[in-house]
């Protein structure tokens, strides 16, 4: 599939191509002036997004008073280099990254199962409403976790899960957004391959754990990338389910930290950045992933 | 190896009948070709033997089995789509050895069981050898040209050796002279396996060439079945009569006039055969059975076409279209406008009714 999508693209009229090139070279000027553009553009957008990012190196860093005496700049004042492992000590960060952890991985595995089973099943299965199912599903994309906060920890806390890794996780072992992605992905495997797979005496089971899965591994694999970050930066959930110290997952931790270290605020800070640490190691081992995925529903290849 | 038999089968998609009572016997070792327009049902009846159709009505048999309620997984049936269906994630040799760890394989007359990794490995070495895959098995299909994907196919087909093997446009997808080799593979390959194949196909050439017997299924019903000269010999009906052949069999509306005469326009056509006088008839004339010079049909030439090796002659005939073919060395071209003398042998004319269109003589 990838060498078909070589070959489409390949730019085979080289001397086409390279006579256009050497003919109209103010059209390579423009072309170099409007990439310039972008990159300025771009070069802003970043630092816009990266902007709060340092900030908060910054604060972490400086020292809380001498900061503030400076006149809060954007440079760090008075640097303590202690205060990381200082934050997670007294952040009991080990803990509950560990916890978070365990959650993260929970709930992002237990949503690729099921995405993907239930993807499967709009994609290839018929049965009675299927179409009407499906935009039932997809309804509850509209709602925001705000609108059913209230009522699941009702729920949670008449189960007596409060503080527990089912409170933590079961609300969300299933997602109407992977389930859409993953069904996405499925659709475009050629229907040919799954009438190949019966003939060849694979169930559909079979079909979808050899064929289906791996052939869209790209969607599949940015949607597993998706679940972690959103499970790992949980704020409001657990906030409403846990209420003793030791369920606080890391997200709840630092504004524990925070909260107990007011006069030590850049404590907090460290915290914060030593949380996104995972995440930030996960964007960059998996950006590709990321973006292969979410672009390979716009390409068909 | 079995033989695939229907009777009476039907399918419907909600209003539409795919194909109508189809009653049909595929001899055990046979190379059949369901030969048709597109849209007339023979990829249904096709996917129907491989399991991957329901049947509304009737009863498919595969050799003594009948099958209507049993799936394509435990039927024992090899298929090659036009699209190849290759899993494009796995390599030449994990394509061909996929449906060898899915199934249980009888070996060495033994009851089925599953094969150990150095007998899969044996078989795919086998197939690939076959096809002359072997320098590509570490290559996946999007790295092979499409005649190579084909035959990737053919090899993932015949590593089951099943009981039938199911090809629906296999060539369609290839160029022209790719094709003229693939179909002497193909050939090849049914004479090696010696296995029922069950082949779909529009193209008359590929019906014509590869078929033991061809069966012509227009709008889901079956037309004719025989072998492909009796066919081309003997067309049951209008439909084959016109369908089959290069240029198509030319066809002019007339009346019997006499016994073994039919009349159209100016031209007095015999035949032989016992059609009763005034019946009105469509008369078929093959292009290569009309010849310029003498004879009893007169046209008026209305165009020449040039190929190299021959000419079509293309006439107006009682105010039907015709084609004549004529070998250049038969002499020089007729003039356009010239009104010319048709000659034929009364035994190549074939006499369809005009209302049932089913042959007279």
């Amino acid at each position: 599939m990838a060498a078909d999508t070589i070959t489409l693209n390949d730019p085979t009229p080289v001397l086409g191509a390279s006579g256009a090139a050497t003919g109209t070279l103010p059209g390579k000027h423009a072309r170099t002036a409007k990439n310039v553009g972008w990159y300025v553009l771009l070069s802003l957008l970043s630092l816009v997004v990266l902007f709060p990012v340092w900030m908060t190196l910054v604060r972490a860093l400086s020292t809380p008073v001498a900061y503030v005496n400076e006149g809060l700049p954007l440079y760090p004042v008075s640097v303590e280099w202690d205060i990381f492992s200082r934050a997670f000590s007294e952040g009991e960060l080990g803990r509950r990254m560990w916890l978070s952890a365990i959650v993260t991985f929970i709930i992002a595995a237990a949503q690729l199962i099921t995405s993907i089973l239930c993807a499967y099943a709009f994609a290839f299965l018929r049965f009675p409403f299927k179409r009407l199912v499906f935009v039932v599903f997809m309804a509850t994309l509209m709602l925001p976790i705000e609108v059913t906060l209230i009522p699941n920890v009702t729920t949670i806390r008449n189960l007596g899960w409060l503080n527990s890794y089912e409170g933590l996780t079961v609300p969300f072992l299933a997602t109407a957004f992977g389930i859409f992605l993953i069904r996405q992905g499925f659709m475009g495997i050629p229907k040919d391959l799954l009438d190949a797979a019966k003939l060849d005496g694979y169930g559909h089971f079979a079909f979808m754990t050899r064929v289906a899965v791996p052939v869209t591994r790209p969607v599949v694999a940015s949607f597993g990338v998706i679940a972690l970050l959103a499970a790992w930066n949980q704020y409001l959930w657990p906030r409403a389910v846990v209420t003793v110290s030791e369920w606080e997952t890391v997200q709840i931790g630092l504004k524990s930290v925070a909260a107990s270290n007011v006069e030590e605020s850049n404590i907090g800070f460290a915290a914060a950045i030593i949380a996104a640490l995972p995440v930030l190691l996960l964007l960059i081992f998996l950006q590709r992933q990321l973006i292969r995925g979410l672009t390979a529903g716009a390409v068909k290849g | 190896m079995s033989g695939v038999s229907f009777e009476g089968v039907t399918k419907r998609f909600d209003t539409v009948t795919a194909v109508d009572a189809l009653t049909l016997d595929i001899v055990d070792g046979e190379f059949m070709v369901l030969l048709g327009p597109s849209g007339c049902g023979k990829s249904t009846a096709l996917r129907m033997i491989a399991g991957l159709e329901t049947i509304s009505d009737g009863v498919l048999r595969i050799g003594d089995r009948v099958v209507n309620n049993v799936e394509a997984k435990d039927r024992d049936i090899a298929m090659v789509f036009q699209s190849y269906a290759l899993y494009p994630h796995m390599t030449v040799a994990q394509n061909v050895e996929f449906p060898l760890k899915a199934r249980k394989y009888s070996v060495d007359g033994g009851p089925p069981r599953k094969l150990t990794a150095d007998e899969r490995a044996e078989r795919v070495d086998d197939a690939v050898k076959t096809l002359g895959l072997a320098e590509l098995t570490k290559r996946k299909p999007g790295a092979l040209s499409g005649g190579q994907r084909q035959r990737v196919a053919l090899a993932r087909a015949m590593v089951r050796r099943p009981e039938v093997f199911l090809m629906d446009e296999p060539l369609s997808n290839l160029d022209a002279k790719l094709r003229a080799q693939t179909r002497l593979d193909i050939v090849e390959l049914h004479r090696e396996v010696a296995t029922t194949f069950v082949y779909v196909t529009h193209d008359q050439v590929e019906a014509m060439t590869m078929a033991d017997r061809m069966a012509v299924i227009a709008d889901g019903r079956l037309q004719q079945v025989g072998e492909p000269q009796t066919v081309y010999e003997r067309p049951a009906n209008l439909f084959v009569a016109r369908f089959i052949g290069s240029p198509p069999m030319n066809t002019i509306e007339g009346e019997v006039a006499e016994a073994g005469v039919v009349a159209a326009g100016a031209s007095r056509i015999p035949f032989t055969g016992d059609v009763a006088k005034g019946r009105k008839v469509v008369v078929g004339l093959r292009p290569e059975h009309l010849h310029l010079g003498e004879g009893d049909i007169e046209a008026t030439v209305k165009a020449v076409e040039w190929l190299g090796h021959e000419r079509h002659v293309i006439v107006d005939i009682a105010g039907s279209k015709a084609i004549v073919r004529q070998e250049t060395d038969e002499g020089a071209a007729p003039r356009i406008g010239e009104t010319v003398h048709l000659g034929h042998h009364v035994e190549n004319v074939h006499v369809f009714d005009a209302g049932s269109t089913e042959r007279l003589n």
